[in-house]
Formats: C-alpha cells, structure tokens, sequence
C-alpha cells in the first residue's frame, strides 16, 4: 500500500510538472463533467451492471454451486461407501482369526489323540513282541536242558562200558558192574563239582 | 501519444462514443463497451466453464470453481452465515472490478474504474444498499448505529456528527482508492512509453536510453497486475465489512 502511494505521488509530480502544461489547462477528462458522455457512463454502468447481477445470481452462480454441490456429495458417498467396506473387511479378519484359532484348537485335540493311540499301540504291540520272546527264550533253554542231560547220560554209559572194557582186559576176567558204575558216578560227580 | 515534448498522459481517458450514431445518441462510450465486454466476459467464463459439470474440473472450471470459492468465503467470513444472501453481488461487483481493471492494461482497451463517475457509481451502489439492509433489518434501531451505547450523553453532538461523517465518507474513500490506483498505474504507463519514444528520436544513444524506460514499464506492467486484483479484492472485501456492519450493527 506504501507503493501505491509512492506511485500515486509520483504520477501527482509529474503531472505537475512542466511537461505537462497542456494537461493542467485542459485538466482531467474524468472530472469534465461537462461531457455528456462522463454521466451516461453513470446510467449504463447501472444497467450493465443490472443485466449482470441478474445473469448471474439466476444463470451462471446457480450452475457452479450445483456443481459444487453435487461434487460434496459424491465425495461425501464415496467416503461412506469407503468407511463401510472398511468396517466389512474388519468384520471378515476378525472372522478369519476366529476360524483360524477354532481350527487350531481342534488340530491341537486330534495331534493328542492320535499321539496317544500311537502310543498305546506301541505299548502293546512292544508287550506282545517280549512275551512271543519270553516264550521262545523258555522254549530254547528247555531244549538246552534236555540236549545237556541227554548228553550227560551218554558220557556216563559210554564211560562204564569203557571202564568195563579196561578191567576186563587188564584183569582178564569181566569186571564187576556194580563197582564200575559205582566209581564213574564217584568220578563224573567230581567233575561236575 | 507524444507530440513534440508535451506528454499527453491524460489522453487515454478521454471518452468517445462509440458505435457510430446510435452510439452517440445513447451516450455509448468506450467505458460502457468495456463494461459490456467484461460481462461478457464473466458471464463466457462461467457458462463455458462449467457446461462440462465435471466432477475433476478442466481448467475453465477449475478457475470459475477458485473465483466462484474465493468469493463466497470471502462473503462467509467477513459477514457471516447472512453472506450467502450478498454473494451474487459481492461476485457481481468483484468480478465488475477485476475484469475493469485487468482489461485496462491490455492496449487499446479502456479503463472504466479509471473514471471517477464509475467508481463512485459502484461505492453508492454499495452504501444505498448497505443502509437499506441495515434499516431493513435493524428499522429506526440502525440510527443507534451512529452513537455507541456506553457513551456520555454530553458527548453526543461531537460523536453523532463524528460517526455520520465516517459513515458517509466511506463511498468517497471507496472510490476515490479505486479511481486514485487505476489512473496513478495508467498515467506511469504513458509517460515512461512517452519516454522512450522521445528517447529514441534522439538518435543511437536514445535508443540505448531508452531501454531503461522500457524496463521500468515491464516491471510496472507486473505491478499493475498486482494492484489491479488487489483493488478489485479490496473493494469487495470493504463491501463485506459494511455488510456486516449492517446486518451486526458493530
């Protein structure tokens, strides 16, 4: 605004000034009011401006406001159709976490079961094995037995028929079978001690 | 423009009428075509602007949406909810002067807010209708206007005389700003492009001199753009001060 008066002052100066001496006799053309032409201004200016304050409050004003208008509420629609899609897709989330943690939870009880049918066959399958082995474990040690006595027995009949043998060929007569047996059960009973 | 070494700065605003008889026998001059062109004008840029009535503006639309804003947050703000009533003028009158005053800087056009009749036709535009609204509004109420309550009674000559002068040197000082801007910018055109004419005849080193003139009236030219939405922004926003005065009574 200080401009404005710099310039103001300026043009004042120089219109003062020498160069301008027509211009002072002659004085401005805005204040000769003895133009007609400076006072029809006055009555077209009124209607001018008339014709323009109606064509635009009836025509021109009323378009951009219900452009306005219509763009407020498309924007107003769409942020309501935004914040309602938003409220769906939190719904389905939490929808989904709460199937996902239901799922999880009937996965945990099937682990659990199935691991202890697993574990309860193991067991049982592990019990019928030892006892199939027991079984053969007896089985074996009872033919071991039976092998070992059957054994025993011959070592002792061929023991007395050999002693039998010795005595009668170093005596030459047959030996007493009573005493024979008698002294390989004596001898066979030291060694099994 | 320059005969001899008078400068003719006043020149330009001088009235002819135009439009050959019937021009001159109504008094049409220069003034009252720029007035109808600026209309025109105004009234092109909406109706084409917004004949799209697309919701992503062009850049027609966009600028008629931007003037059509910043004038009714203008009127919002100054006067209140009640503004919504005085837009339509408030536009009329902004658009009137911004148009006036822009269309003036081009060449060979013609400034009609350089005349003091024009001016002053709009400032009284203005306080008729300011004092209807407020006595149409307020009735006799309004004269209280003039004599702020909790004043001293013994006061009262001074004051009423002091606030009806105010009131009444507003359409002065409202048009006399605008009709001061336009011819002080206009008058500074014409002599420094006079200058540089009268530079130039005088020879080679005229026409070095010259250029200093020259850039003094393109740096002008930026100014004057400047000033001329400004006035036309400071005449519609001391409308919406008055308005509101009017319709608040202080």
């Amino acid at each position: 605004m200080r401009s404005l008066a710099g310039t103001s002052g300026l043009a004042i100066v120089l219109l003062t000034s020498s160069a301008f001496a027509e211009e002072a006799k002659k004085g401005m053309p805005q204040l000769d009011f003895h133009n007609p032409l400076t006072i029809s201004q006055v009555v077209w200016l009124a209607i001018i401006f008339c014709v323009l304050y109606v064509l635009l409050s009836k025509w021109a004003l009323p378009q951009v406001a219900s452009v306005l208008d219509a763009r407020a509420g498309a924007i107003a629609a769409d942020l309501d159709a935004a914040r309602g899609a938003k409220q769906g897709a939190d719904a389905a989330i939490t929808e989904l976490t709460q199937a996902t943690q239901a799922a999880q939870a009937i996965a945990r009880t099937e682990i659990a079961t199935a691991i202890a049918a697993a574990k309860e066959a193991s067991d049982a399958q592990a019990a019928s094995l030892n006892a199939k082995l027991e079984a053969q474990l007896a089985a074996a040690e009872t033919q071991i037995a039976a092998a070992r006595a059957a054994a025993v027995g011959a070592v002792r009949q061929v023991a007395t028929e050999a002693t039998a043998v010795v005595v009668s060929r170093l005596t030459g007569s047959p030996a007493d079978q009573a005493a024979v047996d008698a002294a390989v059960g004596s001898v066979l009973a030291a060694r099994a001690a | 423009m320059a005969a001899g070494h008078t400068i003719d700065a006043l020149g330009q605003f001088e009235l002819h009428s135009v439009l050959g008889p019937v021009g001159a026998s109504v008094g049409f001059s220069e003034s009252s075509m720029m007035m109808v062109v600026s209309s025109a004008l105004t009234l092109v840029l909406l109706g084409v602007g917004m004949s799209a009535k697309a919701v992503v503006p062009g850049r027609l639309q966009a600028l008629a949406e931007m003037l059509y804003d910043f004038v009714h947050k203008m009127c919002i703000e100054q006067i209140g909810e009640e503004g919504k009533k005085f837009f339509p003028f408030i536009f009329t009158l902004f658009m009137f002067i911004l148009l006036g005053n822009l269309l003036g800087l081009l060449p060979f056009s013609f400034t009609y807010t350089s005349h003091i009749a024009v001016t002053f036709g709009l400032a009284a535009m203005v306080i008729v209708l300011v004092t209807a609204v407020a006595l149409y509004i307020h009735g006799w109420h309004f004269f209280s206007y003039f004599f702020p309550a909790g004043a001293p009674i013994a006061l009262s000559p001074l004051i009423v005389t002091v606030e009806i002068i105010s009131y009444l040197s507003r359409p002065v000082s409202l048009s006399i700003r605008l009709f001061a801007n336009m011819v002080a910018g206009h008058v500074m055109f014409e002599v420094f492009a006079s200058f540089i004419v009268m530079m130039a005849g005088a020879g080679l080193v005229g026409y070095l001199g010259g250029a200093g003139p020259l850039a003094l009236n393109v740096i002008l030219m930026g100014f004057e753009l400047l000033v001329a939405c400004l006035q036309a922004y400071v005449f519609a926003v001391l409308t919406c001060i008055y308005l509101h005065d009017a319709v608040h009574l202080h």
